[in-house]
């Protein structure tokens, strides 16, 4: 199984494809994410976020604040700003 | 995004004060989203006859209103009539962006959170005005309120199966906290950009029957013109022939 990920900013779809893992950086502390993980809601701070495409290449954006939620395999990234 | 909310919510047992309803209200934030510029036809009027309803049907619930306008044409409205203004913001309407919103959604959110039954500032409700954008035909002003949220238990099978058992991290107050504001921003930054679509579609509609208007006008003149040139044609040739007429008779009288 790959995960699905989309990473959003209140204007555009920043980044959407599969992946093999993604990281993030929560309120508690840095999160990886990998297929088949339960249900999470998690608050992002600013800190960079990881995405390893399942072509192997790793993509990182830096955010600020924003919100990780996965379900059933899917990833969604919101967040305010991407630089 | 509402997904998401509405499964914090559901999922949640905390009293948020963004999601509890005041025992009491007693004043009442109406935000009307209308256009800076003219040329658009109705819209912008539409937007503030339907905030005007709206405050009606509040007073009649014993609340107090409080008028946050977007766009100059609700703002000259307002102050036209010397209403009291609580927050205006002018510029964006045909381009808002998210800062746009954001700062209006701030402002609500500030005025909603400060305790109303001692704070003349303070909000115990907000509602939005805007155009929803069905069509390039059709738009509709309509009049929505934001908070407090209702958790509306759906009759309708969600979607897809169940919402899933979220887990949330830090804790689900703390996600709540962060959340809410952000949907509120984008509630907002939604309505004004259904609005600016609105309000280019509304504005092209009456372009286009300007020029229609004017294209008949045009016809019509071009029309009129020619027939009293050809009046005047025609009398200028019943003149010289009626000059030569009389020349040629009076030539041959004298012969």
């Amino acid at each position: 199984m790959v995960l699905k990920v989309e990473l959003v900013s209140p204007t555009a779809r920043v980044w959407s494809g599969e992946a093999t893992s993604v990281s993030a950086r929560t309120i508690e502390g840095d999160i990886g994410i990998l297929s088949n993980h339960s249900p999470l809601f998690g608050v992002l701070v600013d800190g960079q976020v990881v995405i390893h495409g399942t072509n192997g290449e790793a993509t990182e954006f830096k955010v600020s604040g924003g919100f990780l939620s996965v379900a059933n395999n899917r990833v969604s990234i919101l967040t305010e700003s991407i630089n | 995004m509402t997904r998401a909310v509405s499964a914090v919510a559901t999922f949640s047992t905390t009293n948020h004060p963004l999601t509890t309803a005041s025992e009491n209200p007693k004043r009442a934030a109406v935000l009307i989203i209308s256009a800076d510029r003219g040329m658009a036809g109705a819209y912008s009027n539409n937007a503030i006859k339907e905030g005007e309803q709206l405050a009606a049907l509040l007073r009649e619930r014993g609340l107090e209103t409080k008028s946050y306008l977007v766009g100059r044409k609700a703002v000259s409205y307002y102050k036209f009539r010397n209403r009291q203004i609580s927050g205006q913001w002018t510029g964006f309407s045909d381009n808002p962006t998210y800062e746009d919103a954001r700062e209006v959604a701030d402002a609500l959110i500030e005025a909603f959170i400060l305790d109303a039954q001692v704070d003349v500032n303070g909000v115990d409700e907000i509602h939005i005005v805007f155009t929803e954008f069905k069509s390039m035909l059709t738009q509709n002003a309509m009049a929505r309120r934001m908070l407090p949220l209702e958790v509306v238990e759906s009759e309708a099978p969600a979607p897809a199966g169940l919402l899933p058992m979220y887990e949330f991290e830090p804790s689900s107050e703390v996600v709540l906290n962060a959340l809410l504001p952000r949907y509120i921003q984008a509630r907002v930054f939604n309505a004004m950009l259904q609005s600016a679509a609105s309000e280019h579609a509304a504005r092209r509609r009456a372009m286009k029957s300007a020029t229609d208007n004017a294209d008949d006008l045009i016809k019509s003149l071009t029309r009129l013109a020619n027939a009293a040139r050809q009046a005047e044609i025609t009398q200028e040739i019943s003149e010289i022939v009626g000059g030569a007429d009389a020349l040629a008779s009076a030539s041959a009288g004298s012969e």
